[in-house]
């Protein structure tokens, strides 16, 4: 294993729980991290520096922009069991909050997630998007009022308690 | 210097939140806080927001990485791939062109998964079969013995066509059909009034998942992969009657032993 390996390796984890953030459905979100790593490992030669993890999270955004773009016109899959693909630490907040990603639009859901879940910098995002910052920041602020709004619209028994 | 008289702008407090504001600002976004209580509000709920996040999300950084995703297997893999030339000699060219990573944004592609692609099989052969009124299938139901011994033959495991009385579901027959890999075989049931039902099974590269729905028009289809056989119901959209029917294929199956 050589540096560029191991630095991929180290990746996995944090793409898998992006790519299932983005994706919401655990085997789409490993068919992303895998066409991702195997992108990745064949271009290794054409790395020459240059931040790792941002190029990966590139990688993974654009494959499920054009994963999204090609399911556009073909059927729709769904998970039958809401608590199915959540199995693992469910939930009601961790549901609430899935379901409130699923209403925004792709590129505030990967703004969101790149951001509040993988901890990039709104530059690193901006590169990943290939956006000014300045979109970059509304798109941040589009999603998170509309993710308020979702989780504040979903709970209105805790609101009327207080 | 900052101006702490200066009103603090909304990207400002989402700059705060994320660390992203010069440190020398930071103790005016503080001061503004304590005096907007509907600002500082705002900002609670995006950090809760982010507990939340982590809450639902970090488990699956923990898990530990499935085997498919092992760098050693997926070299290998890609080594066997003849395209991958081509690939890297595009890749190559966007490079010096762009100098950046942006050319991903135009070369990347990926397709459906293999798993719903063997979902999708099945319901174009329950789409172009169901249809047949003379000839739906190749071995008549009543022949049922002879019809598991012939596809279990052909695709390499034991199936038994099973049995859906219960479910109001008689069999009509079935036939073979080209699968992903190896034949797949194909079942055909119906009601009394002649809705109809079909399972496709087939080996598959996926080995044991949950199960899935599919629709694609009217057409409704339930999927499941154990132990290396994939399973595909197709028949109605709705979810509740298909998932009786397929509930009593997947209890059958298990115990067959796919």
């Amino acid at each position: 294993m050589n540096a560029f390996r191991d630095g991929v390796e180290s990746m996995i984890p944090a793409l898998r729980r992006y790519a299932r953030a983005l994706a919401r459905d655990s085997d789409i979100a490993d068919d992303l991290v895998q066409d991702t790593l195997v992108r990745a490992l064949r271009s290794e030669k054409l790395f020459l520096g240059g931040d790792l993890r941002s190029w990966l999270y590139t990688i993974l955004t654009n494959l499920n922009r054009n994963r999204r773009r090609s399911l556009a016109r073909k059927p729709v899959f769904t998970e039958l069991y809401d608590n199915n693909a959540d199995a693992s630490g469910t939930e009601a907040e961790g549901r609430d909050i899935s379901r409130a990603l699923a209403h925004l639009v792709e590129e505030q859901r990967s703004v969101l997630l790149l951001v509040m879940l993988e901890g990039l910098s709104y530059r690193e995002v901006a590169d990943i998007q290939g956006v000014p910052i300045g979109t970059v920041m509304s798109r941040l602020a589009r999603a998170r009022a509309h993710v308020k709004a979702y989780l504040d619209g979903e709970r209105p028994a805790l609101r009327a308690v207080k | 210097m900052t101006d702490p008289n200066i009103p603090v702008t909304e990207d400002e407090l989402h700059a705060f939140v994320d660390d992203e504001l010069p440190a020398e600002r930071r103790a005016d976004v503080e001061a503004w806080l304590k005096a907007h209580p509907d600002d500082a509000e705002r900002v609670r709920s995006w950090r809760s927001m982010a507990e939340l996040l982590h809450a639902r999300y970090d488990a699956v950084a923990e898990e530990p990485v499935p085997q498919r995703l092992e760098l050693e297997r997926l070299t290998r893999q890609s080594q066997s791939r003849p395209w991958i030339y081509g690939a890297v000699a595009a890749a190559l060219v966007a490079f010096l062109a762009g100098g950046s990573i942006g050319w991903l944004a135009h070369g990347a592609s990926t397709s459906t998964s293999s798993f719903q692609t063997f979902a999708l099989d099945a319901l174009d052969a329950h789409r172009t079969y169901v249809v047949e009124v003379r000839h739906p299938v190749e071995v008549e139901g009543s022949d049922r013995a002879h019809l598991q011994q012939w596809l279990s033959k052909r695709v390499g495991y034991t199936i038994k066509a099973p049995d859906l009385e219960s479910a109001g579901l008689k069999l009509v027959g079935g036939r073979l059909l080209p699968g992903p890999d190896t034949p797949a075989a194909f079942f055909m049931y119906e009601t009394p009034s002649g809705e109809r039902f079909t399972l496709y099974t087939s080996r598959a590269r996926t080995d044991t998942t949950s199960m899935r729905f599919a629709e694609q028009d009217k057409d409704g289809a339930m999927f499941w992969a154990d132990k290396g056989v994939g399973y595909v119901v197709s028949g109605t959209s709705d979810k509740a009657r298909l998932n009786t029917v397929a509930r009593a294929i997947y209890d059958q199956t298990d115990k067959a032993g796919g």
